[in-house]
This record gives structure tokens, C-alpha cells and sequence, in this order.
């Protein structure tokens, strides 16, 4: 059990680990939006009220619900880093940080045009919206901060103390529809009882959330390949690795 | 657990508990502000102040939309089945405004408890269903309803 633990801090193994995945991963997510984007956006049957424009949801609320995930991906990664002063975690944690922030921008942007014309506002400052913009703001932060200091081991721990207190977003931007009077609707996937959107239009969606999984997987692995090769340029085990 | 490592891992977990504390108090203490709106009933226990602009949502009431024949002058009534409140809107209402359906109207609380609005937004609910599904909804609502 430790020793797979272990495994996962030692940045050769890391490196063979993601080479050996990507062949896979790769096709299957390509599979996977296909698949999912083809049944959403051609075979799931249109709205009773909002007619086509509902299928913004097969890439909005996926690329929600994976942003709010890879938050807290890149704060556990920062907490190993911060704790346990593991150059790979650290590696991680800023591996996450752009995706993370290109998925949160495809929420906000996807959720605006969907607002246009469901709502009749490009943008409204309720709670959900909001608070979905500071975590697109977190992510940026991160990036920036990281970039903000001379020494890199500095920078590393300033983002992971970032990252770690901006989790509590995370519930916030969950609850909020629940919690405050807000524009944007509640969520319509349902953990217990039944959901609110029908199985039809329901079996898509989590094929796209499963796809969006994939795609964050696989971005992050050749993140994290190509911050490696940097890193360790100089390292025999990389040298040996990509010469041979 | 080397000391020096649990060290390190006690005081990360105090950061990231103490500042969500913080925050969820701050946001705890400013919920009235986040609140996009005024419920009727908030509006109705003057709790929305007058003369200033301010949002109210609800369900627009079935049967209360009136539309001046030549202007785009609209009045309806909104309610969250406790108080009703009348809103009156000269303007382009969003295509998703209907009886029955949620809304929210920005604009200016008259002393007379009416809302001249600004802007009025369409809350859609979290329901998702085909064409088909909603029919046959409403089919069986109304053989219910018929005894």
C-alpha cells in the first residue's frame, strides 16, 4: 500500500506511468466526446420549454462539475507539497492550474450564452455566478502568484496556502442555489431521489461528465509530462528514457 | 508521522479551517446581500426599501398578465404563495416569461407596493423533459383533476 504511495512522488516512475496511460486514455476520451456530444447534441430529444438551447447543458455542466473537481485535486497536491515537500505534488498542483482555469471559462462562457436567451442577460451578479467567478479567479491566482516569485520553492508554498484556502469556495459555488435567492436554477441531477431532468436527456449528460473526467485526466498527464521534461532536462533517467 | 511533517500538516489544516470559518461567517453575515432578490413577502414586511432600485422574484401569477393594446406597457402580479406584489414592465419580456413560470423583475418600490421594473429576467426552474413527456405530465394533472 505505501510503497504504490511512494510510487506515485518518484517523478521517473511518473514519467513512465503517464507514457504507458496517454496511449489509452487518449482514444477513449476522443471516444468518449464523440459519443457524448453526437447523443446530446443530435439525439436527445429537444426541451418542452427551452426548445434546442438546453444543449448547452452537455458542455456547460460538465465543464462545471470538472472544474470544481481539479479545485480540489490542485489543493490536495498543494497540501502534499506544502506537508510532505514533494517536488511532484507540487509538479501537480501546478499542472492543474491552467485546466483548471480553461474549464472554468468554458462554464462561465458557455453559461452566458445560455443566459442570453433563457434568462435575458448575458450576466447577472447572483450568488452561483459569482462565486464561479472566484474560482475562476483562484485558478488564475495560482498561475500568477507562482509566477510572482524569484525563488520557486517560495512560490510553490504561497500557491499551495492559496489553493488551500480557497477550497472553501468549492461548497459555496454547490450550495449557493440553495442557500440564497439566486437566478440560476437548482442543481437538476440528483444524488438521491430522482433528478429532475429526464432519463433521456440524463444518460448523455453523465456520458459528457464522464468524458470531461477523461479529458482533465488526460490534459493533466501531458501537463505534468511536459513540466517533468523541464524540471529534470538534465536528469539521466529522462535522457536515458527519451534517447532510448 | 515524522514531528516535523505533522507539525506542518496540524498547521495547514488550522489555515484551511480558521479561513473557511472566517469566510463563512463574513458570507453568513452578508447573506442578505447575496440574495439576488426580495421574496413578495420580504416586500410585504418592508424589509425592501423604497425608492431605490431593488430586485423581486417569485412566480408570475397565472391569469394576472395585462398588456396595454398599444405600447409594450406590462402588468403582472408575483407571488411566492405567501404575498403577491404587482409589477408593472415597459418592455421586451424574455421568451421563457410566462404564467406560472419564475421571474425576476429589477426596478424601483413604489409607496404604493407596486414594482415599476427596468428589467425583468426569466428564472428557469431545473426541470428537463422532451415535448412529450410534459404533455402526457399535463394530461394525467388534468384526468386527476376531473373526478
Amino acid at each position: 500500500m505505501w510503497r504504490i504511495i511512494h510510487q506515485f512522488g518518484s517523478p521517473p516512475w511518473v514519467y513512465r506511468f503517464c507514457d504507458r496511460v496517454i496511449p489509452w486514455l487518449l482514444p477513449l476520451t476522443a471516444v468518449a466526446l464523440i459519443v457524448g456530444s453526437a447523443w446530446g447534441l443530435l439525439f436527445a430529444p429537444t426541451d418542452y420549454k427551452q426548445g434546442d438551447s438546453y444543449r448547452i447543458i452537455y458542455i456547460h455542466v460538465p465543464a462545471a462539475v470538472v472544474s470544481l473537481a481539479g479545485y480540489y485535486i490542485m489543493a490536495f497536491a498543494g497540501l502534499v507539497s506544502l506537508v510532505w515537500r514533494i517536488k511532484l505534488a507540487d509538479l501537480a498542483m501546478r499542472a492543474a492550474a491552467p485546466i483548471g482555469a480553461a474549464f472554468t471559462a468554458v462554464a462561465l462562457i458557455t453559461g452566458a450564452i445560455w443566459g442570453k436567451p433563457t434568462w435575458g442577460a448575458w450576466w447577472v451578479w447572483d450568488a452561483r455566478v459569482t462565486s464561479m467567478l472566484i474560482l475562476f479567479f483562484l485558478y488564475v491566482g495560482v498561475i500568477a502568484l507562482f509566477e510572482a516569485y524569484d525563488n520557486k520553492t517560495i512560490a510553490a508554498r504561497a500557491c499551495a496556502i492559496l489553493s488551500l484556502v480557497g477550497t472553501v469556495n468549492i461548497p459555496i459555488i454547490y450550495k449557493s442555489v440553495d442557500w440564497w435567492y439566486s437566478l440560476h436554477q437548482p442543481a437538476s441531477i440528483k444524488f438521491t431521489g430522482s433528478s429532475a431532468i429526464d432519463a433521456s436527456m440524463l444518460y448523455p449528460l453523465l456520458g459528457m461528465i464522464v468524458a470531461f473526467y477523461a479529458l482533465f485526466a488526460l490534459l493533466m498527464m501531458l501537463n505534468l509530462k511536459q513540466s517533468l521534461t523541464s524540471e529534470y532536462a538534465q536528469s539521466n533517467w529522462l535522457i536515458k528514457r527519451i534517447t532510448t | 508521522m515524522h514531528p516535523k511533517r505533522k507539525q506542518r500538516l496540524i498547521l495547514a489544516l488550522v489555515v484551511v479551517v480558521l479561513s473557511s470559518a472566517t469566510i463563512g461567517l463574513i458570507t453568513y453575515a452578508l447573506s442578505g446581500n447575496i440574495n439576488l432578490f426580495y421574496s413578495p413577502s420580504e416586500v410585504a414586511a418592508g424589509e425592501a426599501p423604497v425608492d431605490r432600485q431593488i430586485r423581486v422574484g417569485g412566480m408570475v401569477v397565472e391569469g394576472s398578465v395585462e398588456r396595454a393594446s398599444d405600447r409594450l406597457e406590462t402588468r403582472f402580479a408575483v407571488t411566492d404563495y405567501a404575498h403577491v406584489i404587482t409589477v408593472s414592465y415597459d418592455g421586451i419580456l424574455p421568451d421563457l416569461f410566462a404564467e406560472g413560470e419564475g421571474v425576476v423583475a429589477t426596478g424601483f418600490l413604489g409607496r404604493d407596493g407596486t414594482v415599476t421594473a427596468t428589467e425583468v429576467l426569466a428564472k428557469h426552474d431545473e426541470n428537463y423533459m422532451p415535448p412529450e413527456v410534459a404533455e402526457a405530465l399535463e394530461n394525467a394533472r388534468a384526468t386527476a383533476v376531473q373526478p
